[in-house]
C-alpha cells in the first residue's frame, strides 16, 4: 500500500509538472497585459516534440543520445524522493537530502558533456557557463540544507518535514535566512530570469538553452519535461521544508486530498513570487551571478552561524 | 589663424590647389546641395588624406562605367557642407590609390567597388573581397555596363566556405562563429567572435547575404519604379530611403515637390522614426531579459502602425512618396485623430521611462555596454543615433536643412557617453523630439497641391540628396539616362558606415552582452548589402 501510494506520489509529481509551468507561464502574461495560453499549452507541447522525429548532429556521440534519458530518469528518481503530499513513504527511507542534490549533479553532469559532446561553440559555452554558475549554486544550496540537518538532526526530509510539523511555527532566525538562500539557488539552478533566460532566442546569451540548442523531437520533449520536473521540485522543497503544513501525515484519503490542495496552494503562491522577479528584473549581466550566488551563500552561512548561537545554545542551557 | 573669412571649403580647395589635385571645380548649380570637385587620379590618396587633416567626415563611395569610362566618385561633409569628389579613370586603368588608410569608414565601401565593378585599390590595408560571396565569378563585375540586367546566375549560389577571416591562436582563445541564419525574425549576416572565457578579443562581421542587385535593377526604370524600388532598400527605411530616391530625381530634373508635399513627407519620415525607435527601446528591454519593456514598446508601435493604416493606408508607409510628391493626403479629420494619438502616446511614454528609468537591473545592463568613444565615432564617422550618442552633433535635418525642415524648429539630442545606455536615451529623446515635429508639421501644414508635374530630365542629368533617416544619414545619387530613365542609382544606408563601430564597440565587452551591443546599433542588413 505504502509503496503504492509512493509510485503514485511520483507519478503525479511528474504529471503535474507542465501544468506548473503552464500556470507561471498564465501569470507572467497576466503581469505583461498578455493574453495567456491555456494551462494545458506545456502539455501540448510536449505531446507535438514527443511525435516529432529527433535529429542527431553527424557529430554527436552515445552521450548526446544517452543524455535526455538520463537526465530525464535522474530528475524523476529525484523527485521520487521529495515528499510531495504525504510524508512517510517508503521511498524518503531509501535516501536524503544529499542523494537528492548527487541525482541533480548526475543530471547535470550529462547535460554538460552532452552540451559539449557536439562539438559547437554554443554548446561549449552553455556547458562552460552552466558548470561555473552550478559550481556556485550546489555549495549554498548544501549550506542551505546542513542548516536545516541541524535543527532537524536529520539530512531526511521526511523526518525534517515531521521536525518542523512537531515544533509547530516557531520562528527560526536560521530557517529565514536558509529560506532566502534556497530561493535564490533555486532561481539560479532552473534558469530562470535573473540568471538565465528560459524563452530567449539570442544563443550567445544563454546558458541552459545553449547547451540543449542541437536537441529536437523527443529528446527535447524528455529535457523540456525534465526542467519542468526539476523546477517543481525546487517548489516542493522550498513548500515542504519550509511550510510543512498541509502535508498528509497519514495515508487517510481525507488527509491526502487536503495534501493534493495544499502543496498545489503552495506551489501556486510560489510560482508567482518566482513570476514577480522574473517581471521586475532584468536578466544580470553574467558575470553578476557570482555576486548572486555568493549572497545566497552567505545567507545560507548566516542561517548556520544564527542557529549555532541563538538555537543550539538555547537547547544546552 | 590665417583661415579667418575663409570656410572649410575654401580651405579645402586651396589645399588642393596648392597639391595639385584638384583639376576642375564645377559651378554650385552642377548638383546642388553638393559641391563637385574634379581630382586627378593619382591624387585621389593624397586628397582624402587632405581632407582628413581638415577633418572632413567621410560618407560614402561611388562608381560608374559611364561612356567615357569609369568614373569614381567620393562624398565628403564638414560644417554642413557636402563635397563630392570625382575622378575620371583613363582607358585601361582600372587602379586608383585607395582613401581607406586615411578614412576607416572607405575600407568596405572600396572592396564593394572592387568586387563590383573591378577598380582596384592600392595601398588598401585588406583588399579582400567583400559583396562578392560565390554567386558570381571573380572576374565578372556585376555593374559594369557588358553585365545583363537580368543576371546570370542560374544554377544556386555554392556555399561561401574560404572567405579569409582573421584567426586568432594561443591558449585558451575560441571562435565563436553566429549566423548567417539567427534565431529570431531578422535579416542573415555572420558574426565571427573570438574570445578567451566571456571576453570578446575580436569580431568580424561578414556581410553581403542579402545580396539583390538593387543598383543593377535599378538601370533602366522609370522614375515612379525606381521610388518603388527605393522603398525596398531597407523595408524599415522604406519612407527615407523613397524621400532620398525622389529628392535626388527631382534635382536632377529641376523641379520642386509642393510645399504641402514636403510637409507630408515630413510628417511621414517623423512617423518612420517613431516606429523603429518604439520598436528598438522595446528591443533593448527585450535583449536584456525585461520583457515587460518590449510588450509594452510594442504595444505602443503597434497602435501606432494601425494609426498609419488609418491615415495614409499603409502600416509602415511604403510607396506613399512618390517622384514630385507624394501620394496621400491629410484630411482636417485625419489630422485631429493624428494630434489625439501624439498626446496619447506622449502619456503612455512618462508611464513607461519612468519605470523604466527607476530599474536599476535594466540600468546595470546599459550602463557601460558596448562603450564607443567620441573619438572613435569621428573617426570612423559614426551616422545617426549611433553617432549622436558618442558626441557626434550631425543631424542632416539641421545642418544641411531640406524642405520640411527649413522651416521647423529641429532640436537634436545628444548624449556622449557612447554606451548602450546613451544609445537606448538619446532615441527615447529624439522620439520626444518627433512628436513635437509632427506637431509643428500639423500646425504648419500648407495648403496647396501634392504632386509637382514631372519634367523629363536631360539624359546625363545628375541629382544628390542626403536626408535623415531614422538610423541616420541616406544619401543617394541618381544620374538619368536617355529617355527619362534611370542611368545610376547609388542610395548609401546609415548602416553601411555604422557596422564597423559595432565592430569596434563589441571589443572588450563580454560574449552575452553582444545581443544587445548590436541591437543598440541596429543596422541594417539589407541597407547595407544592397
Amino acid at each position: 500500500m505504502a509503496w503504492l501510494l509512493a509510485i503514485l506520489e511520483t507519478l503525479l509529481f511528474i504529471a503535474a509538472a507542465p501544468l506548473l509551468a503552464g500556470w507561471i507561464k498564465r501569470v507572467k502574461c497576466r503581469l505583461q497585459n498578455r493574453k495567456a495560453p491555456s494551462l494545458f499549452q506545456p502539455y501540448r507541447d510536449l505531446r507535438k516534440l514527443y511525435r516529432k522525429q529527433p535529429i542527431t548532429p553527424h557529430s554527436a556521440s552515445w552521450i548526446f543520445r544517452a543524455a535526455p534519458y538520463i537526465v530525464f530518469a535522474s530528475t524523476v528518481l529525484a523527485a521520487a524522493f521529495v515528499p510531495l503530499v504525504t510524508v512517510n513513504l517508503p521511498t524518503a527511507r531509501i535516501a536524503d537530502v544529499i542523494v537528492l542534490v548527487g541525482f541533480f549533479a548526475l543530471g547535470r553532469t550529462f547535460q554538460v558533456l552532452a552540451g559539449m559532446d557536439i562539438g559547437t561553440a554554443f554548446g561549449g559555452m552553455g556547458s562552460s557557463r552552466e558548470m561555473t554558475i552550478s559550481s556556485m549554486a550546489e555549495p549554498a544550496m548544501l549550506m542551505a540544507v546542513f542548516t536545516l540537518a541541524m535543527s532537524a538532526h536529520t539530512t531526511n526530509l521526511s523526518q525534517a518535514m515531521n521536525y518542523v510539523l512537531d515544533t509547530g511555527l516557531v520562528l527560526r532566525p536560521s530557517f529565514v535566512f536558509a529560506l532566502g538562500g534556497m530561493m535564490l539557488v533555486a532561481v539560479a539552478e532552473t534558469g530562470r530570469i535573473p540568471v538565465d533566460n528560459p524563452a530567449t532566442h539570442l544563443e550567445l546569451t544563454m546558458i541552459h538553452e545553449a547547451m540543449i540548442l542541437e536537441y529536437s523531437g523527443r529528446w527535447l520533449a524528455l529535457i523540456e519535461w525534465a526542467s519542468q520536473i526539476k523546477l517543481m521540485l525546487y517548489g516542493v522543497l522550498i513548500a515542504n521544508i519550509f511550510f510543512p503544513w498541509g502535508i498528509a501525515q497519514d495515508f487517510s484519503l481525507q488527509a491526502l486530498g487536503f495534501g493534493v490542495a495544499m502543496i498545489a496552494l503552495k506551489l501556486a503562491v510560489l510560482a508567482v513570487l518566482l513570476v514577480l522577479s522574473e517581471v521586475l528584473f532584468a536578466k544580470m549581466r553574467i558575470f553578476r551571478v557570482q555576486e548572486y550566488l555568493s549572497f545566497a551563500y552567505l545567507l545560507s552561512v548566516l542561517g548556520m552561524l544564527s542557529h549555532i548561537i541563538l538555537e543550539a545554545a538555547r537547547v544546552h542551557h | 589663424m590665417t583661415t579667418r573669412g575663409i570656410d572649410g571649403f575654401g580651405l579645402l580647395c586651396e589645399k588642393f590647389e596648392s597639391q595639385g589635385v584638384a583639376t576642375r571645380l564645377y559651378h554650385p548649380d552642377q548638383i546642388p546641395p553638393a559641391r563637385l570637385l574634379e581630382i586627378n587620379p593619382a591624387g585621389w590618396g593624397k586628397a582624402a588624406e587632405t581632407a582628413q587633416l581638415q577633418q572632413w567626415r567621410w560618407c560614402g563611395v561611388w562608381a560608374e562605367d559611364l561612356e567615357a569610362g569609369l568614373t569614381v566618385n567620393a562624398c565628403l561633409e564638414h560644417q554642413g557642407i557636402y563635397l563630392i569628389l570625382r575622378t575620371h579613370l583613363p582607358d585601361g586603368q582600372n587602379s586608383l590609390p585607395s582613401q581607406a588608410p586615411h578614412y576607416w569608414a572607405a575600407d568596405r565601401p572600396e572592396r564593394n567597388i572592387q568586387d563590383m565593378f573591378g577598380i582596384r585599390f592600392e595601398d588598401h590595408p585588406d583588399p579582400k573581397r567583400w559583396v562578392r560571396h560565390q554567386a558570381w565569378p571573380e572576374d565578372v563585375y556585376p555593374l559594369r555596363r557588358d553585365f545583363p540586367v537580368a543576371g546570370r546566375q542560374t544554377e544556386p549560389t555554392p556555399p561561401d566556405s574560404t572567405y579569409p577571416f582573421l584567426k586568432a591562436h594561443g591558449a585558451s582563445v575560441y571562435e565563436i562563429p553566429v549566423g548567417p541564419v539567427h534565431a529570431g525574425i531578422i535579416e542573415p549576416g555572420h558574426f565571427r567572435f573570438q574570445a578567451i572565457g566571456e571576453t570578446v578579443l575580436h569580431l568580424e562581421e561578414r556581410l553581403g547575404y542579402v545580396h539583390k542587385g538593387v543598383e543593377k535593377i535599378a538601370e533602366g526604370r522609370d522614375p515612379s519604379s525606381l521610388a518603388r524600388l527605393a522603398g525596398r532598400v531597407s523595408g524599415d527605411t522604406t519612407v527615407g530611403h523613397a524621400w532620398a530616391a525622389c529628392l535626388a530625381m527631382e534635382r536632377a530634373a529641376g523641379i520642386e515637390a509642393p510645399p504641402r508635399a514636403a510637409f507630408l513627407r515630413g510628417i511621414l519620415a517623423e512617423r518612420e522614426r517613431v516606429i523603429n525607435h518604439l520598436w528598438d527601446l522595446g528591443a533593448l528591454c527585450n535583449d536584456v531579459g525585461f520583457a515587460f519593456g518590449y510588450y509594452q514598446f510594442g504595444r505602443l508601435r503597434e497602435l501606432w502602425v494601425r494609426e498609419n493604416q488609418a491615415c495614409f493606408g499603409h502600416r509602415l508607409l511604403m510607396d506613399r512618396i512618390v517622384p514630385g510628391g507624394v501620394a496621400c493626403d491629410l484630411t482636417p479629420d485625419t489630422a485631429k485623430r493624428m494630434r489625439q494619438a501624439i498626446v496619447a502616446l506622449r502619456k503612455e511614454l512618462d508611464e513607461l521611462i519612468t519605470i523604466l528609468d527607476g530599474n536599476s537591473s535594466l540600468e546595470d545592463r546599459f550602463l557601460g555596454a558596448g562603450f564607443l568613444s567620441p573619438e572613435l565615432a569621428s573617426a570612423l564617422g559614426a551616422v545617426g543615433f549611433v553617432g549622436r550618442a558618442s558626441g557626434q552633433s550631425f543631424d542632416v535635418r539641421k545642418d544641411v536643412p531640406y524642405p520640411p525642415y527649413q522651416q521647423l524648429k529641429v532640436r537634436v539630442p545628444m548624449e556622449d557617453q557612447g554606451d548602450v545606455s546613451s544609445r537606448f536615451w538619446v532615441r527615447h529623446k529624439e522620439l520626444r523630439a518627433c512628436l513635437r515635429l509632427l506637431e509643428q508639421m500639423l500646425d504648419g501644414m500648407p495648403a496647396g497641391e501634392l504632386v509637382a508635374p514631372w519634367l523629363i530630365p536631360d539624359a546625363d542629368s545628375e541629382g544628390f540628396a542626403a536626408v535623415e533617416g531614422w538610423r541616420g544619414e541616406i544619401l543617394c545619387f541618381v544620374r538619368f539616362g536617355t529617355d527619362n530613365t534611370i542611368g545610376r542609382y547609388w542610395p548609401r544606408d546609415p548602416s553601411v558606415i555604422n557596422w564597423p563601430a559595432l565592430e569596434k564597440l563589441t571589443l572588450g565587452n563580454i560574449v552575452p552582452d553582444f545581443p544587445v551591443c548590436n541591437k543598440s546599433v541596429n543596422a541594417s542588413y539589407s541597407g547595407h548589402d544592397l
